[in-house]
């Protein structure tokens, strides 16, 4: 069973596997078409019309299929590789080891804010952006300008508190624990944290940054310690509602996967720590 | 500065609005509500605000726009019926229900209106130019 872990805990070896697996990924052609696939459903997604992967109730099994998927590339270059993910309750400063050379890299530089250390630094020559939303071929990184703190452990579990898992009108401007961890509304987590990185991260194609994974699987990690909280709630809507998967509604782009498929993890994989 | 002023300013911003409007309409197809007819002095049409200013060296404009329009290549899905252009790019914006508007640039930040969201993209962009976007 694959494990994935806190990035912190890897080893040097785990760490040059993973970035390698992407890099390779890259060079292949096989990332940039999850950035695109990104970047079209965050641009269709509204608030009126049909929404699938974010602002909805299937923001956290569209992004656990996401990840999966993206796993399973990477899996098929090295097997051994599984997407770690970044605590940022606890690794909550540039300085972290996260942002080292021999993992992601450090924050953007000079008056451009481009990434300039790292295996994602575009001097290195294997990080160009090509499906972008603006003219610059180089990933930016901002962090902490654009909001000073991440989402604390207390943040997370005023969030983590919240019943039911959703509500009408299904959207950003609901009630409920995915709005409340996608950031619309409350405490603001897993917004927060791609506005605290900036530049790539901040935009609709932000799995340009390489950081997205480990962003979204913490995001999962937490979706999954809501769970274990209150199993006596389950994925809502459970019956059809307009412009929405529900329960047992195949999600686009795959259209062989319902959220009552990917309710549990552990099928395909477990974390090292509960959250 | 005296209300003749402010009203002379005014009418030279929707005079250069209507221009691009225009252009708009011949090259897109695009049909702009509110903007083809005299309106009151204020800018802003159906409650939702014109702007055209140079922000940072780029110029950022805003207006309404009619359901489903806009420049070649985009949608508007759910309809911002909203318009925003740096330099003459399209940056492509949606509202949130309560009322806020994010960008592409800015896709997990809210913004009171449009033209806080197209100075925030100047800002992000520092000097870079939009890219169009195929979705
Ligand atoms: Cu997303
Ligand atoms: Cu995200």
């Amino acid at each position: 069973m694959a494990v994935r872990k806190n990035q912190a805990n890897l080893t040097a070896q785990e760490k040059r596997d993973f970035v390698n697996a992407i890099l390779t990924l890259k060079q292949q052609g096989g990332y940039d078409p999850f950035v695109t696939t990104h970047n079209q459903f965050i641009m269709s997604d509204t608030d009126t019309t049909e929404r699938t992967g974010h602002r909805s109730p299937s923001f956290l099994p569209w992004h656990r299929k996401f990840l999966i998927e993206f796993e399973k590339a990477l899996q098929a270059i090295t097997p051994t590789v599984t997407l770690p993910y970044w605590d940022w309750t606890t690794d909550r400063t540039p300085d972290a080891s996260l942002w080292g050379p021999d993992l992601l890299g450090g924050d953007g530089t000079g008056t451009d804010g481009q990434v300039a250390t790292g295996p994602f630094a575009y001097g290195a020559g294997n990080w160009t952006l090509t499906v972008r939303p603006d003219s610059r071929p180089y990933l930016v990184r901002t962090l902490a300008a654009d909001t000073p703190d991440l989402p604390t452990k207390a943040d997370v579990d005023t969030a983590l508190a919240v019943t039911p898992y959703d509500a009408a009108p299904w959207n950003s401007s609901s009630a409920g624990f995915r709005n409340n961890l996608e950031g619309w509304t409350g405490v603001n987590i897993h917004n927060r944290v791609h506005v605290w990185v900036g530049g790539a991260m901040g935009t609709g194609m932000s799995p340009n940054d390489p950081v997205f994974w480990l962003h979204h699987c913490m995001i999962d990690r937490l979706w999954a310690g809501w769970q274990s909280r209150h199993p006596d709630q389950g994925y809502l809507p459970a019956t059809a509602t307009q412009n929405l998967v529900s329960l047992n509604d195949t999600m686009k782009p795959w259209n062989t996967t319902a959220p009552a498929a990917l309710l549990d993890h552990t099928p395909f994989y477990t974390y090292d720590v509960a959250y | 500065m005296s209300k003749n002023k402010t009203t002379a300013t005014e009418l030279t911003r929707r005079r250069m609005l209507q221009g691009a409007a225009v252009a708009l309409t011949a090259t897109a197809g695009t049909a702009l509500l509110g903007l083809s007819r005299p309106t009151a002095t204020s800018a802003a049409v159906g409650g939702q605000e014109i702007f055209d200013e140079v922000f940072k060296g780029r110029r950022i404009q805003g207006m309404p726009m009619a359901d489903g329009s806009g420049m070649p290549g985009m949608q508007h899905p759910g309809g911002a019926n909203y318009m925003v252009l740096i330099d003459g790019q399209e940056l492509h914006v949606m509202r949130n229900a309560d009322g806020t508007w994010i960008s592409v640039i800015n896709h997990y930040q809210t913004f009171s209106t449009p033209r806080a969201l197209a100075r925030a993209a100047v800002n992000e962009l520092r000097g870079a130019t939009l890219a169009p976007i195929n979705v």
